[in-house]
């Protein structure tokens, strides 16, 4: 059979080894090496801040958290995983791969967030941006971490900027949603008044498309933990770390123990993001307060199933 | 009586990229044919008006008219195609985004169909709104917000959500709003459409007393000629783009410019278009201290089978021929009258005069002093109150009649 082949073949690897390797890693290394200050110095700000803080005043501010934004259940959920977490001895990874989480999400809220904003405001920018979140959501993470490793070298900064590409587009996406989402008549409304275009952002849109960011910002921070294992490959530490070097010595306990350790952040993370984004002005009512137990207890009993 | 508003010759046409839309209105072609060959929408065709200070001026037509369209190119909403838009000294029409501003927040805000109101914000964070937007410093703006709330009687609901609030209680929500920045115009765009029958008629009635005391200039847009008539000064009615008719509510009523407008008079509430005064007839009457012959005198001069006896011009009793003619000659009236005569002010309207003229006796029209206008029979309230579609006068209504 003639294949197309046969007449022309397109050395696509050679193309993208000679962009890579002879454009972008001479020219560009300063630029990108340049890039990855900001995240270091957050990071290492966070990381050290987590390193210092004594391990049960960080539960007990979590627990607090927990349960202002959830309830009750979830602050006991907590505090018994955070005591999980230090009693099978990773306590000092978990915090490594708490500020790197933070961190990304952080990033990708600052970026994602106004990109998210302009993509609403106007439909030639969302053009632009949507087959672009799409090509970052179906590119698998392996592919982009060669470049990023020639780019930024290895280490916990390169693993950061891998999670935040991997972890940016929900953000994107649901601000974007959200903003759009916002009733037109109120933004006529909004101009019959005289309001300009940053008053009505910031009065109308931004606070009515609040409760849809914050599920981004929950979908990006969930992203961001699952990119925690493949980050570690290029040098992040943390709970990734202990996972591969399970992986590497096929130790099976250690392995479990780092994923375990996964889990029981990402549920506290979710469940407590989550409640950012369902703001309920029923709990400082004592009925709202019970109802609201007695709602946590399924919401938390499904998720054991899941788990 | 100044204009406040100035409208001259506005368009306003939908996908005309290509301008081919724009010849065709020149051109004088139909909306639905430019629509239907080019694909352009005519939402208004060269509209020009004015509005005067302190009056209500309400556009009626039906849905697809261009009545919404048109009242969101007065605040520059949706931008016209051409004409001129004068608020004051500014031309809305053509003038800077600034300049444009500066119009809605101090002289024209706007009361909407479905209320609009910020589901995140309290009412009174609602109706401070274009207040915060415009500067006001926060202690003074809850000042007047509260202010506002209070003429529409919503004060204690301050700090509600729109939410917890019912749909009327919500609409006057959207009223405080539109009247906490002290505009000198007010754009209403149906804002009692939303509203269930009884809470409509209760709102209407509560921005006629509202509108009494702040005399605002009003533009009010209804698809409810009812509603035009109660309310309005003055009523443009509007048919695919353009007004086909502009006047009182008397004027549609009694001389409908085409078949357009008459179709809709057809079925209207009469009673709530016409005063007493504008069907009054010339009263006769005789002094208090006049005798009967006086009297019977009165009556065969003006051909009437009544007369008021009027003490200063204020009636104080009537005479029917019977009693005239039953009574002597050199008796006083003032002895042999009906004490009490049924009155009414001359500005009521004819559907509140209804249970007055149950008696059968003809009512006095009085002004607003109480002094004698004229006299309403009972007879004269249904021939206005039938439509006189099919007749071309008076003398066809009596033929009819009989």
């Amino acid at each position: 059979m003639i294949s197309p082949s046969d007449f022309l073949t397109i050395p696509f690897d050679d193309v993208v080894n000679s962009f890579v390797r002879g454009f972008l890693v001479p020219n560009f290394r300063p630029f990108f090496r340049a890039m990855q200050v900001p995240v270091n110095e957050v990071l290492q700000a966070l990381d050290g801040f987590f390193a210092w803080m004594p391990m049960l005043i960080i539960t007990l501010v979590f627990a607090l958290v927990a349960w202002r934004v959830v309830n009750r259940t979830m602050a006991i959920a907590t505090i018994i995983g955070f005591f999980f977490i230090d009693m099978i001895g990773l306590w000092p990874e978990t915090m490594t791969t708490l500020s790197m989480i933070i961190t990304s999400v952080l990033f990708c809220a600052v970026i994602g967030i106004p990109v998210g904003i302009l993509a609403a405001s106007s439909d030639t920018a969302w053009k632009i941006v949507r087959p672009i979140l799409d090509i970052m959501q179906t590119v698998p993470s392996f592919v982009y971490l060669v470049p990023i490793v020639m780019l930024f070298g290895v280490g916990m900064a390169p693993g950061i900027i891998a999670t935040i590409i991997f972890a940016l587009p929900p953000i994107i996406r649901m601000t974007n949603l959200g903003i759009r989402n916002v009733r037109k008549d109120l933004i006529e409304a909004s101009e019959s008044f005289g309001a300009t275009y940053f008053q009505i952002l910031w009065e109308v849109q931004i606070p009515l498309a609040l409760r849809t960011i914050m599920a981004g910002l929950n979908q990006t921070l969930m992203l961001a933990l699952s990119m925690v294992v493949i980050a570690a490959l290029i040098g992040a530490g943390g709970l990734g770390l202990v996972v591969n070097t399970g992986l590497g010595r096929l130790d099976v306990g250690g392995a479990t123990a780092g994923g375990v350790g996964i889990v029981i952040l990402a549920i506290i993370l979710d469940r407590i993001t989550q409640g950012f984004a369902e703001p309920s002005t029923s709990n400082t009512s004592l009925l709202g307060f019970i109802a609201s137990i007695f709602k946590g207890q399924s919401a938390t009993a499904s998720d054991k199933q899941k788990a | 009586m100044t204009i406040k508003m100035k409208v001259r010759n506005v368009s306003k046409l939908f996908n005309d990229e290509s301008g081919e839309g724009w010849k065709r209105v020149q051109q004088g072609q139909s909306k639905e044919q430019i629509f239907r060959e080019t694909g352009v929408t005519v939402g208004i065709n060269n509209v020009s008006f004015d509005v005067n200070e302190g009056e209500i001026f309400v556009i009626m037509g039906l849905s697809g008219s261009g009545k919404s369209t048109l009242v969101r190119t007065l605040n520059g909403l949706i931008p016209s195609s051409a004409g001129e838009i004068w608020v004051d000294d500014v031309d809305v029409a053509s003038c800077s985004k600034e300049e444009l501003r500066k119009v809605r927040r101090e002289k024209c805000c706007m009361v909407f169909q479905h209320f609009a109101l910020f589901p995140h914000k309290t009412v009174l964070d609602n109706v401070a709104f274009g207040l915060k937007v415009n500067g006001v410093p926060k202690e003074e703006r809850y000042k007047r917000a509260l202010e506002s709330l209070d003429k529409v009687g919503l004060d204690a609901h301050a700090d509600s959500y729109p939410g917890e609030l019912s749909g009327g209680m919500q609409q006057r929500v959207g009223l405080a709003r539109g009247l906490a920045n002290d505009p000198e115009i007010l754009l209403m765009d149906e804002p009692f459409g939303a509203l269930d029958p009884l809470i409509r008629r209760e709102m209407q009635d509560e921005l006629v007393v509202l509108q009494r005391e702040l005399k605002k200039t009003i533009i009010f847009i209804t698809h409810d000629l009812n509603e035009a008539l109660l309310l309005g000064d003055r009523i443009a009615i509007m048919k695919d783009g353009a007004f086909v008719q502009v006047g009182t509510a008397q004027d549609i009523v009694s001389d409908p410019a085409d078949a357009y407008v008459k179709a809709f008079v057809a079925d209207i509430d009469r009673s709530r278009v016409y005063t007493a005064s504008d069907i009054a007839e010339d009263a006769s009457r005789v002094p208090l201290t006049a005798r009967v012959s006086d009297a019977i005198a009165a009556m065969d001069r003006t051909e009437t089978e009544i007369i008021h006896v009027v003490k200063d011009g204020v009636p104080a009793g009537l005479l029917t021929r019977s009693d005239v003619e039953s009574a002597k000659t050199s008796a006083r009236v003032m002895d042999i009258m009906h004490a009490h005569p049924p009155t009414v002010p001359q500005d009521a309207y004819l559907n509140e005069i209804y249970s007055e003229a149950q008696t059968g006796m003809p009512l006095a029209v009085t002004d607003d002093d109480g002094k004698l206008v004229g006299v309403v029979s009972a007879e004269n309230i249904f021939e206005h109150l039938a439509s006189d579609e099919e007749e071309t006068g008076p003398d066809s209504i009596t033929s009819a009649a009989i």
